[in-house]
C-alpha cells in the first residue's frame, strides 16, 4: 500500500496537466497567501488599536468565542446561504475564502493584540517621558514588542487556513483538498492518503520559515541575544533578568 | 426548531458519539502528556525535543491525519479507532506544553520546602507539584476541547458517524434546520465539555477558594 502511494506521488502524469499535483499545490499555496493577507490586514490594525487604546476588547472575546463554532458547519452555513446569490464560479470559490479569512483573523487579532498588551507599562512611560507621541510609541516600542507573538500568531493562522483549505474542496474549492475530497469519494485510498502526505508536508513547509522569521524580526533587546557590537561596550554584566 | 425536535433521537444518538469520539481523546491524552510533560522538565534536551516533536504533530491539518492513521495502525478507514488516535496526538500536542508550563511555575521555595519536609520525590510531584499546575494545565485542556469538538465533525467526511453528519447531510439536502442543529449542539458540547473542566479545576484546588474566595 504504502509503495502504491509513493510511486502515485512521484509519477510524472500526476504532475502534470490542469488537474495535476503541482496545479493543485500552487491553488493551495495561493488561497493560503491571499487569505492571510486579507486577515492580516483586518486583523492586524485592528489588533494594534486595541493593544494600544486598551478599547474595544469585545472584539478579541467575539473572535475566540468563533472557534466553538464547528469549522465545518460554518463552512457548509455560509456556501448555503451565498451560493444562491452568486453568479458562476465565484459561487463555490467567494463562501469559502470568506470563511478561510473569518478562521485566520482571531489569531492574528489575538496575538497583536497580546503581543501589544504585553509591553511593560514602565517602557511605554519611558517612552512617553522621553517626548515620544502615541504613534511614535505605538511604532518603535509597541509594535516591536508585539512581534513574536504577532508572528506567532500568523503562524497558527497559516496552518489553520491550510487545514481547512482541505475541507472546503468539499464545497468546490481548489487545491490539494482535492484529492482527499474525490478519492474518499470513489473510495481510491491511494490518491486520498498520497493527497493527504502532501497536504502534511505543505503545512510542514510554511510552518518552518515562521521559526527563522521569530529570529530574524524580533528585536534583539527582546529575544535576550545581545548583538555583539553591544555586548563589547556594554559596561553592564551580562545577565540580568532571564 | 421544528426539525430538531422532530429529529432529537437522532441527534442524542450523534451526539453521544461524538462525547466519546472528542471526550476520549482529551481523557487519554491528559493520562499520557503528565509523565512526557514530566520527563520533560527533568532532561532540558528532552524538554526542547518533546515540545518541538509535538509542536510538529500539531501542524498535521486533521483530515489529514485521519486519512493517514489507517496507514500507520494498519485499521480500516471507517474504523473510530483513527478518529480516537489523531484527536488523542493533538490532545498530547497542546497538553506536553501546558504540563511543563505548569511544572515549572511552582516556586521554587515551595519546592524546597517540600523536600525539606521529607516528601520523596515520587510524594512530591503527586502532592505539591501535579496539584499546583493544575490550573495552568486546565487552561490548556480546556484550548483542546473546543477545538477537539470541533475537529471531530471533520470525521465524517472520512464517514465515522457523530454530528459532523448532521453538517453533511444537511449541506447536501439543503435542509437549513439540520445545518443548524448539527453547529448548535457542537457547540453546546463544547460549553459542556469547558464547565466539566472549570469544575474540576475548582475541586481540585481548594486554597485558591481559601485565599481568594470564590472567584473561579
Amino acid at each position: 500500500m504504502i509503495v502504491d502511494i509513493l510511486q502515485w506521488l512521484v509519477s510524472a502524469e500526476e504532475w502534470s496537466g490542469d488537474g495535476g499535483i503541482l496545479v493543485r499545490l500552487l491553488e493551495h499555496i495561493a488561497y493560503t497567501f491571499m487569505v492571510i493577507l486579507l486577515a492580516g490586514l483586518v486583523a492586524i490594525p485592528a489588533g494594534l488599536w486595541i493593544g494600544h487604546t486598551g478599547r474595544g476588547r469585545w472584539m478579541v472575546t467575539v473572535a475566540n468565542a468563533l472557534r466553538a463554532i464547528p469549522t465545518l458547519g460554518l463552512l457548509f452555513a455560509l456556501t448555503l446561504v451565498l451560493l444562491p446569490r452568486l453568479p458562476g464560479a465565484s459561487a463555490f470559490i467567494v463562501p469559502s475564502i470568506a470563511v478561510l479569512v473569518l478562521l485566520a483573523i482571531p489569531p492574528i487579532l489575538s496575538g497583536t493584540y497580546s503581543g501589544v498588551e504585553s509591553a511593560d507599562p514602565a517602557a511605554l512611560d519611558a517612552a512617553k517621558g522621553m517626548g515620544m507621541t502615541g504613534r511614535q510609541v505605538l511604532r518603535s516600542v509597541e509594535i516591536p514588542i508585539a512581534l513574536p507573538l504577532l508572528i506567532s500568531g500568523i503562524r497558527a493562522a497559516v496552518l489553520q487556513v491550510v487545514a481547512t483549505a482541505t475541507i472546503a474542496a468539499y464545497v468546490g474549492l481548489g487545491g490539494l483538498g482535492r484529492y482527499l475530497i474525490d478519492g474518499l469519494a470513489i473510495s481510491d485510498y491511494v490518491s486520498t492518503a498520497g493527497g493527504a502526505l502532501l497536504v502534511a508536508l505543505l503545512a510542514l513547509a510554511l510552518d518552518a520559515p515562521f521559526a527563522l522569521l521569530g529570529r530574524y524580526l524580533v528585536s534583539p533587546g527582546l529575544t535576550g541575544r545581545t548583538p555583539r557590537a553591544l555586548r563589547q561596550t556594554d559596561p553592564l554584566p551580562a545577565g540580568g533578568t532571564a | 426548531m421544528e426539525w430538531i425536535l422532530d429529529h432529537l433521537d437522532d441527534i442524542t444518538s450523534l451526539g453521544l458519539q461524538h462525547v466519546w469520539l472528542s471526550g476520549l481523546p482529551l481523557v487519554l491524552g491528559l493520562v499520557i502528556s503528565i509523565p512526557v510533560g514530566w520527563l520533560a522538565t527533568r532532561a532540558r534536551w528532552l524538554r526542547g525535543v518533546l515540545i518541538t516533536g509535538s509542536g510538529l504533530l500539531y501542524t498535521i491539518p486533521s483530515l489529514a491525519l485521519f486519512v493517514l492513521m489507517p496507514l500507520v495502525l494498519g485499521t480500516s478507514i471507517l474504523d473510530p479507532l483513527n478518529v480516537v488516535v489523531a484527536m488523542t496526538i493533538y490532545t498530547i500536542a497542546l497538553l506536553v506544553r501546558s504540563v511543563v508550563d505548569g511544572l515549572t511555575s511552582v516556586p521554587d521555595e515551595v519546592a524546597r520546602s517540600a523536600t525539606a519536609m521529607g516528601y520523596t520525590s515520587v510524594r512530591r510531584f503527586f502532592g505539591v507539584d501535579l496539584p499546583l499546575a493544575v490550573p495552568v494545565i486546565a487552561a490548556g485542556l480546556r484550548v483542546a476541547a473546543v477545538s477537539s469538538v470541533s475537529m471531530v465533525s471533520i470525521a465524517s467526511l472520512i464517514g465515522v458517524d457523530q454530528l459532523g453528519d448532521l453538517l453533511i447531510d444537511g449541506f447536501n439536502r439543503e435542509i437549513p434546520g439540520e445545518l443548524v442543529a448539527g453547529i448548535l449542539a457542537s457547540v453546546l458540547l463544547a460549553v459542556v465539555f469547558d464547565l466539566l473542566i472549570r469544575l474540576a479545576e475548582h475541586t481540585l484546588t481548594p486554597w485558591r477558594r481559601a485565599q481568594q474566595g470564590s472567584s473561579a
